[in-house]
């Protein structure tokens, strides 16, 4: 319970920090938005064909500006040696780690939804038809990222090329994760309700978050402290 | 007096380099010792360890017979480093207010207004850290690391372009802090303060410890006397 | 005693292998099917075990690591990675010229093929991450954590993929059948190159680890050096 406190502790602190700066939330939709308007060139955005793609266009876009929030997670630690006073501090390193992926998620989930308004507009899809099985997929995949990137964003913080190893070790690992999620949003977009696939892939993503958040509290000591 | 912290013959390397060489020290419950040495003679190693943020190959550290690291002993510890360990975009108390919940303390909204206040900052409580002075920010972390009124301080070089106002703040505090039995240990090259607050000194050079013991009236009137005795002879 | 087991095992799978060379070129028959191609048989799946398995002992050998701080297990962990790379490597390369053979392209988004792909990046990035990092205690306990989650990862891409979509033959071997799918004289060649290629791996394992003992001698000698 206290260790869910002081989660929320860091989250909360996080999303102080960003409302005030808006640092990466501006650079992750700006760089959205950007590469939606991109890819309305590479293919025709009123035809058919883009029914299938719509989904995966979606989520790799959101897999990318992540990398935009997960890589200030850590990184904003660095300044005035924060991470070594909060190491040093009675705060727990799993709360830390839990923390900074609350903060991420909530990032994430504000991203994608201003996302989602745009791609509306772009593509001329009703991505608002089962909000709830929207709302499912988003909350698991962002999880899922989040706390991937908090990981690796605390194993990395301390590296020379902090920035050009976090992508390299994330990507290959989100594989599962954002398969799911392309999967599942692709019925969406198509106004298919859930089938008995989806909710497979529902399993896989629940599953990854799972087995994912309890390997960051348990290595998070290990991963953290020098 | 029992021995607040036990440090028994630790060696940390560095990649190769070896930067703390069968150190010993045990320091008593309610002293203040001051760690003196050179530029990378091995004080702020010795410091991190103790603060649980670096991991050592050989020896035993011991806090109140806990090893460094665990919850207890991080509840305890207040830690001050080269950093001043506050977020810039967050306002004064704000980011006291943050500490204090991460630490558990009871009552944070009243501790914090008193430390606000103590420091002198309460004028200036709810403007970001960004647009403070750097005395202000140094009154600011020193606010942060007594907050829970730990019973072990470990400042590294706390001295170090402190405007007056701010040491006299921290001599002020390290004092009250003695007086409920808190155990500090500070690095530092300001001989002087040092020598005045400090009840017990330390020599550290090229990671191993030269001296410790009691700060006598000898050191008091000549500061430079310690390492005159007992530094490396050629280091010098 | 090491160098000679290391010697030993290396010859024992050389010779082997020259056995094993001389049956499935020379003297196994070509299959019905799929005629001189399915060779590749005999080397694309004891590759793809070797890799696979290799990346199972690294995790485990990574927990060692974390649980004694034992720089032996971390630098075998790495040999272990290493060695099973350059095997997944001939795992897909080989696939893909079997691939391209018989369905006429060289790469599908199978389940195997994927999270072979996906463990071929992981693992690389391993690499990468190792050579990222100076320090020796801290390159062992961020790689072994990423082991760890590499590992967790590799499964759960195996489960998720594998009834998302499957086009790879399925198993061969009467261990996995319980027997009618492979001739008898196929199989004990398959067996026996197995074992060829394990030796293989296992010597090219002693040998990296080998060097990376040396490399942490000298690297004590220099700290005892400073000591002085």
């Amino acid at each position: 319970m206290k260790a869910f406190k002081q989660a929320f502790s860091v989250a909360r602190k996080d999303l102080a920090l960003e409302l005030r700066t808006k640092e990466s939330v501006n650079a992750a939709g700006a760089f959205s938005i950007a590469i939606l308007i991109l890819f309305s060139f590479a293919f025709d955005p009123f035809s058919e064909a883009i029914h299938e793609l719509a989904a995966g266009l979606l989520w790799l876009t959101f897999a990318f500006a992540g990398a935009l929030v997960f890589n200030r997670g850590f990184a904003r630690e660095l300044p005035n040696e924060c991470l070594d006073t909060l190491l040093a501090s009675p705060l727990a390193p799993s709360s830390l780690l839990i923390g900074k992926a609350i903060g991420v998620f909530f990032l994430l989930l504000l991203v994608e939804v201003v996302s989602l308004f745009v791609f509306g507009v772009f593509y001329n899809i009703r991505w608002w038809l089962h909000p709830g099985e929207l709302a499912l997929t988003c909350a698991l995949a962002s999880w899922g990222i989040a706390i991937t990137g908090s990981v690796f964003g605390a194993l990395t913080v301390n590296l020379r090329l902090r920035e050009l190893m976090l992508p390299v070790i994330i990507y290959p690992l989100l594989v599962p994760l954002l398969v799911g999620a392309i999967e599942m949003t692709n019925a969406l977009l198509g106004n298919q309700p859930f089938t008995s696939y989806e909710w497979l892939w529902a399993k896989v993503l629940i599953v990854f978050d799972i087995v994912f958040t309890s390997l960051a509290i348990a290595l998070a000591e290990t991963i953290l402290v020098n | 007096m029992t021995a607040a912290i036990e440090i028994a013959h630790i060696w940390k390397y560095y990649g190769d380099y070896p930067a703390l060489r069968d150190c010993t020290l045990s320091v008593a419950e309610g002293s203040c010792c001051a760690l003196l040495g050179r530029n990378g003679a091995g004080k702020t190693t010795l410091l991190r360890i103790l603060a649980g943020l670096s991991h050592f190959q050989r020896g035993t550290v011991r806090l109140f017979g806990t090893a460094p690291r665990t919850g207890e002993t991080r509840r305890r510890t207040g830690f001050l480093g080269h950093g001043i360990g506050v977020y810039e975009d967050l306002s004064a108390r704000e980011n006291l207010q943050f500490f204090a919940r991460i630490a558990d303390v009871p009552n944070a909204r009243g501790v914090v207004s008193g430390w606000l206040e103590r420091v002198g900052l309460e004028r200036v409580a709810d403007m970001p850290v960004r647009q403070f002075s750097r005395g202000m920010r140094q009154r600011l972390a020193l606010a942060r690391t007594f907050l829970h009124a730990p019973n072990v301080l470990l400042l590294d070089e706390p001295f170090t372009s402190l405007d007056d106002r701010a040491i006299h703040m921290l001599s002020q505090l390290l004092v009250e802090a003695r007086a409920r039995q808190a155990t500090i240990i500070l690095s530092t090259h300001q001989l002087r303060e040092a020598m005045a607050i400090a009840s017990h000194v330390a020599l550290i050079e090229n990671g191993r410890l030269r001296f410790s013991g009691e700060r006598t009236q000898a050191m008091l009137d000549d500061p430079a006397l310690l390492y005159r005795l007992h530094a490396e002879p050629g280091a010098a | 005693m090491r160098e000679k087991l290391t010697i030993a095992l290396a010859a024992a799978g050389g010779l082997l292998l020259v056995y094993d060379l001389y049956q499935i070129f020379l003297v196994l028959p070509d299959e019905a099917m799929q005629g001189p191609i399915y060779r590749i048989l005999f080397f694309h799946v004891p590759a793809a075990i070797v890799g696979m398995v290799g990346y199972f002992v690294a995790l485990v050998l990574s927990v060692l690591y974390l649980s004694s701080k034992d720089l032996k297990w971390d630098s075998l962990a790495a040999s272990v990675v290493e060695v099973s790379l350059v095997f997944s490597l001939v795992n897909i390369v080989s696939g893909s010229i079997w691939a391209r053979v018989i369905w006429g392209i060289w790469w599908t988004w199978d389940a195997r093929l994927t999270s072979a792909l996906v463990g071929i990046l992981i693992f690389l990035a391993y690499l990468m991450l190792r050579r990222a990092i100076d320090e020796p205690t801290q390159r062992g306990r961020l790689s072994a954590a990423l082991c760890i989650f590499g590992c967790v990862d590799e499964v759960i891409v195996w489960k998720s993929i594998e009834w998302f979509r499957t086009q790879h033959p399925g198993p061969v071997l009467s261990i996995r059948t319980g027997g009618g799918h492979m001739d008898p004289a196929m199989e004990r060649i398959f067996y026996l190159n197995f074992l060829a290629i394990l030796l293989i791996a296992t010597a090219l394992v002693l040998i990296r680890t080998r060097q990376e003992a040396t490399t942490r001698e000298i690297d004590s000698l220099r700290r005892l050096a400073h000591a002085m």
